[in-house]
């Protein structure tokens, strides 16, 4: 144990130091206003360290898509953002991270409160099976806020906006009653982004939201997040360019644990800086 | 071409007898099965009628007697069984499987369980006699239900951590991504998830030791008449059954082969309410 606290106070540097190599490329402080800042974000699971001095920001209201090839460490990097990652066996996250100024790792923060603020999507649609579909959108309330009763109809209304917002509510309205479990995919993953909206987060985390659908359902979930980022902020993995491109103010490209270029997605997708992003983006990668 | 017809043929004759055989041998494993069904109805229904649930046991040849006290005994034990085995040994299947991980602990405690469910009841009556009946000199009801329910913990613990187990992780993340407790979590999304296999479990876990005789003996120890609290002792069908079967009376022995019938149908009665409990409305199968 004392090894590895070791072993993180070696690693430990400070963002835009002179001994970053690729400082330019990964430069954020053009925002200015962010809702988040990660600082020197390093992650472990076991020995294995699956996130190396991690430095950017997120922009307030904007869409941020993450890129990279599978395993550079994309999901590690959201789940840090609402302090899932640690929730993972032997898994371990240090450096900072700031929600609104306040550092969500510090040991004042309690981390349910934390992923009150910083909701998540999950590559895989994962409704509740126990739970109807209204229960389901309402679970964050009727769970979350211990000691707070609600009253149906405060409920209901919430349930409606949250699925209105996931553009479900037409094809779910009669059977709200009925078991999540009967919904397709596509449904499915709508219902659990409805869900993750009713406890209004300030950040939506989506790991991947589309992997699992048709074109038709990744198109409404596409332009969903569009209307979501007049509210909200939102953060994106994915593994479509075209996706990345067509939705995302701000895109980041990460390999092998690193955060390789950061920028306005026009410009990392136009004209990116470092010669590893420009041949993982023109397909000219491994 | 007519090498092939034959190899077809083979082929087909030897598919037809490999059916054959499986649908023999579910036979084969069917028959004790029901024989003993078959054989206990018919012996059993004989000696049932509206006395034998509404009356006390008599005398030999009292054709009015009954075993309303020991049904009534049965389903009381059970009741204090069920109140023992399935609140300690849920929360513990909790435990190992959601907090306890593989530690020294954990580990320990599931080796234990095992141990546990292995040990011959009547080592369980004679623990719960030392531990019940010789500090208050008297048999009792209490201390009958406490060694069945003592027998349920092990079963109750293992069954409750495999279900809980068997709960996708993610069902855990996406709960907790809401902002959910972890406590909450276990309590209202993983227990809730596992509702209707829980209910199978217990159902099962209460109709194994509907049957014990052993720990009884010495516990609930039987009672002619009628008891008037659970601190006396109390009958019950297995030792009821056991006291007629063996004794030298046919009326008796007849009234035995009731009690079994009705012990046979009580258990059937709870393995059926179990298969119902992992048939409701919201599956809890996914993926
Ligand atoms: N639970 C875990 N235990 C150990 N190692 C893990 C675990 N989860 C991920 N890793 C490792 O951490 C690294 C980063 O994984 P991560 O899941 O963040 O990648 P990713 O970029 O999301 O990949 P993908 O695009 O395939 O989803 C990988 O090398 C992976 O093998
Ligand atoms: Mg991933």
């Amino acid at each position: 144990m004392s090894a590895q606290a070791g072993a993180v106070a070696a690693v430990e540097e400070t963002c835009g130091s002179p001994g970053l190599p690729d400082g330019a490329a990964v430069d954020s402080t053009a925002i200015t206003d962010p809702v988040m800042e990660v600082k020197s974000l390093n992650a472990w699971y076991g020995s294995f360290q699956s996130l190396h001095n991690i430095c950017m920001r997120v922009a307030r209201q904007r869409v941020t898509a993450l890129i990279g090839p599978s395993g550079c460490g994309k999901s590690t990097f959201i789940r840090c953002l609402n302090r899932m990652h640690e929730m993972a066996p032997g898994a371990r996250a240090a450096g900072q991270v700031l929600l609104e100024g306040e550092d969500i790792y510090d040991p004042q923060v309690d981390p349910v409160a934390v992923r009150r603020a910083v909701g998540m999507v999950f590559q895989k649609p994962n409704p509740f099976p126990a739970y109807s579909i209204f229960e389901n959108v309402a679970a964050g309330l009727t769970l979350a806020r211990v000691g707070r009763r609600f009253y149906r109809s405060q409920l209901a209304e919430v349930v409606e906006r949250s699925l209105r917002q996931a553009a479900l509510w037409d094809e779910v309205k009669d059977r709200l009653r009925q078991p999540a479990t009967t919904l397709s995919g596509g449904q499915q993953q709508r219902l659990c982004i409805a869900r993750a909206l009713a406890v209004e987060p300030k950040v939506l985390l989506m790991d991947e939201p589309a992997a699992a659908l048709d074109p038709i359902s990744t198109l409404k979930i596409e332009e969903l997040i569009l209307s979501l980022k007049e509210q909200r902020t939102i953060v994106i993995v994915t593994h479509n360019m075209q996706q990345a491109a067509r939705i995302a103010d701000y895109t980041a490209f990460m390999l092998m644990g690193e955060l390789i270029e950061f920028g306005p997605t026009a410009q990392v997708f136009t004209t990116p800086r470092d010669k590893r992003c420009e041949d993982y983006i023109t397909g000219r990668f491994g | 071409m007519d090498v092939d017809r034959l190899h077809r043929r083979r082929r087909r004759w030897k598919e037809r007898l490999m059916t054959v055989l499986i649908y023999l041998s579910v036979l084969v494993a069917l028959l004790p099965l029901f024989s003993i069904l078959i054989y206990v109805a018919i012996k059993g229904i004989g000696a049932l009628n509206w006395d034998f649930f509404v009356r006390l046991p008599g005398p030999v040849g009292d054709p009015h007697a009954g075993m309303a006290n020991a049904i009534v005994g049965t389903l009381e034990l059970l009741l204090v069984a069920a109140a023992v085995g399935l609140p300690i040994g849920i929360l513990a299947g909790i435990y190992l499987a959601e907090f306890g991980g593989h530690g020294l602990f954990s580990n320990s405690v599931r080796f234990l369980a095992d141990v546990l469910s292995g040990v011959p009841s009547i080592v369980i009556g004679i623990f719960a006699y030392a531990l019940m009946v010789l500090p208050v000199k008297h048999f009792s009801g209490w201390s009958g239900g406490v060694a069945l329910g003592i027998m349920m913990i092990p079963v109750v613990t293992r069954t409750t951590e495999e279900l809980i187990r068997m709960v996708p992780r993610s069902l855990r993340e996406a709960g907790l991504a809401l902002g959910v407790p972890r406590w909450r979590v276990t309590v209202s999304i993983v227990l809730r998830t596992a509702a209707g296999g829980l209910t199978t479990g217990a159902m099962l876990a209460l109709a194994r030791v509907a049957g014990e005789t052993a720990p009884l003996l010495f516990t609930a120890f039987g009672n002619r008449y009628w008891h008037r609290s659970l601190n006396e002792p109390v009958a019950a069908l297995t030792l009821q059954i056991y006291q007629y079967a063996i004794s030298a009376f046919e009326d008796w022995q007849r009234q035995a082969w009731g009690a079994a019938f009705v012990l046979i149908i009580m258990v059937l009665i709870l393995n059926i309410l179990a298969r119902l409990g992992t048939r409701s409305k919201f599956s809890t199968q996914q993926e």
